[in-house]
């Protein structure tokens, strides 16, 4: 489903990747681990080019992601971020609906339906008309990723985001993401949460030195741990 | 006796050599400046252009001003091997423009404005307007350019990896928060402008510094015209003060929510 190749990005003479190759199909729910600044978030960000990588090729489906049709590619791959990034001038339920009515993908009556229907589905209808100031965390996190979701995305990508969560919200929003997965969603998840990787990811994969060093599923990851770095890193977190 | 008879009972006097009480004398001053002629109409007049200038080198700033710092903020924004040439070239001429008009005294543009490039017009009013409106436009620009760039990085990238474009973002997400920090900076510009417009007084643009001038030249009295300009200036200050005032406690409002 999405491609990755020779992937690589410099930042002021700093090469984070140097050549990262992955491929992640569909249904797929991939965790990317790795100590602070290996470039695991930066590898996510250049997947729908909000990072523009110096070399390699990324292609969705097939179709290679560059800058030309970006937005639509955009479209299909949904973003949630660290710190949620909700519009604090609009009402959750506009949050949701802008982007698929401006996209002509619905009209307004059928968005606010769809969106109802998911709030609904994470118990937050009567937030609709709420702003973002006005909810918690945990709440802003889980409008997040139903935002993401009214585009009907075939891949959505997570940067980090229960790190700017207090410790008591992480489950609701980890609680959300497992139903996505178990939904068949595909999901590219960089974390710090081990627990999540282990229960629900279906690959987990360490970035080190700007390249993938290991990619297993999660019972073989964190059992027969044969790289020394790996072991460094988990012996810290776990 | 009524104030004009009064009025010409002691100027008459005055004429004679005879010398006035203090009071007395203010009194025929303070006549000669607002109520002989009825002059008062004179600096209602000017306020009139006052404002209508001040109104139109606000509507011209901040026209020029929002163009100046959408075009400078596009062109901040684009990645490091995709700048487009074209928004360079108007980048550059932006700022060009930006520092020459906040390089130069306002004085020094309203004289070149009406003797080098529109030496030839007998609207003065129309060139003062014009040269406060592009002056401002440098200003508000900053303003402008400030307020895009307080907005949080991720609210861009929040409306881009949904699938909108540049523009759209800008529009429907970035610049709604930023009118919140920009009005009351723009609300200041304002207030700056609104005693900026005397200046046009020097190239002949009939506002109320203008009105006091006509007048002091014809009675040789300076303080009364002068003071009550000084009076009316800052009486249409407060009034706008005020309303800015009102103006950022309704933002600050509808923030909180």
């Amino acid at each position: 489903m999405i491609d990755v190749k020779g992937l690589r990005k410099k930042y002021e003479g700093l090469e984070v990747l140097k050549g990262v190759d992955l491929t992640i199909n569909k249904g797929d729910v991939v965790c990317l681990v790795g100590p602070s600044g290996c470039g695991k978030s930066t590898f996510l960000r250049c997947l729908n080019r909000l990072e523009e990588p110096d070399a390699g090729t990324i292609t969705l489906d097939g179709q290679e992601v560059t800058e030309k049709d970006i937005d639509a590619m955009r479209a299909r791959m949904g973003m949630v971020f660290q710190h949620f990034n909700l519009f604090p001038h609009l009402t959750v339920k506009r949050n949701i609906t802008l982007a698929p009515v401006h996209l002509k993908r619905m009209t307004q009556a059928e968005a606010d339906a769809k969106a109802m229907e998911l709030l609904e589905r994470i118990g937050l209808a009567d937030k609709a008309d709420a702003y973002p100031n006005m909810l918690s965390g945990g709440q802003k996190q889980r409008i997040a990723i139903v935002r993401a979701l009214a585009m009907n995305p075939d891949v959505l990508l997570f940067d980090e985001p229960t790190s700017a969560l207090d410790p008591e919200m992480v489950g609701e929003v980890l609680e959300l993401m497992k139903e996505l997965a178990r939904g068949g969603m595909t999901m590219v998840v960089v974390t710090h949460e081990m627990g999540f990787a282990r229960e629900v990811a279906n690959r987990v994969i360490f970035i080190d030195e700007g390249v993938v060093k290991v990619d297993k599923p999660p019972q073989e990851f964190f059992q027969n741990i044969e790289n020394e770095r790996l072991r460094t890193f988990l012996s810290k977190v776990l | 006796m009524n104030l004009a008879q009064q009025f010409e009972t002691l100027s008459e006097l005055a004429r004679s050599g005879e010398a006035l009480s203090v009071w007395q004398d203010i009194f025929v001053k303070f006549y000669q400046a607002f109520i002989l002629e009825d002059r008062w109409l004179q600096y209602i007049e000017g306020v009139g252009t006052t404002l209508l200038v001040t109104a139109m080198a606000l509507a011209l700033g901040v026209i020029l001003g929002s163009i100046v710092a959408l075009v400078r903020v596009a062109h901040d924004q684009q990645r490091p091997h995709r700048r487009k040439p074209v928004l360079g070239f108007f980048n550059a001429v932006l700022k060009v423009y930006v520092t020459v008009i906040r390089g130069t005294p306002m004085m020094v543009q309203l004289l070149i404005m009406s003797m080098v490039i529109f030496a030839s017009s007998r609207n003065f009013t129309m060139v003062g307007a014009l040269t406060l409106g592009i002056n401002s436009g440098a200003y508000v620009s900053e303003i402008i350019r400030g307020g895009l760039m307080a907005v949080d990085p991720g609210q861009m990238e929040a409306g881009r990896s949904l699938g909108l474009d540049y523009l759209t973002t800008m529009v429907r997400i970035i610049i709604p928060q930023a009118v919140r920090s920009i009005l009351p900076a723009l609300g200041n510009e304002f207030i700056v402008l609104l005693k900026d417009t005397s200046l046009i007084t020097t190239i002949g643009g009939k506002e109320l510094l203008y009105a006091a001038q006509g007048i002091m030249n014809r009675t040789y009295e300076a303080m009364f015209p002068l003071l009550g300009i000084a009076a009316i200036y800052l009486v249409l200050v407060m009034i706008f003060t005020w309303l800015l005032g009102k103006l950022e406690r309704r933002l600050a409002q509808s923030d909180r929510r």
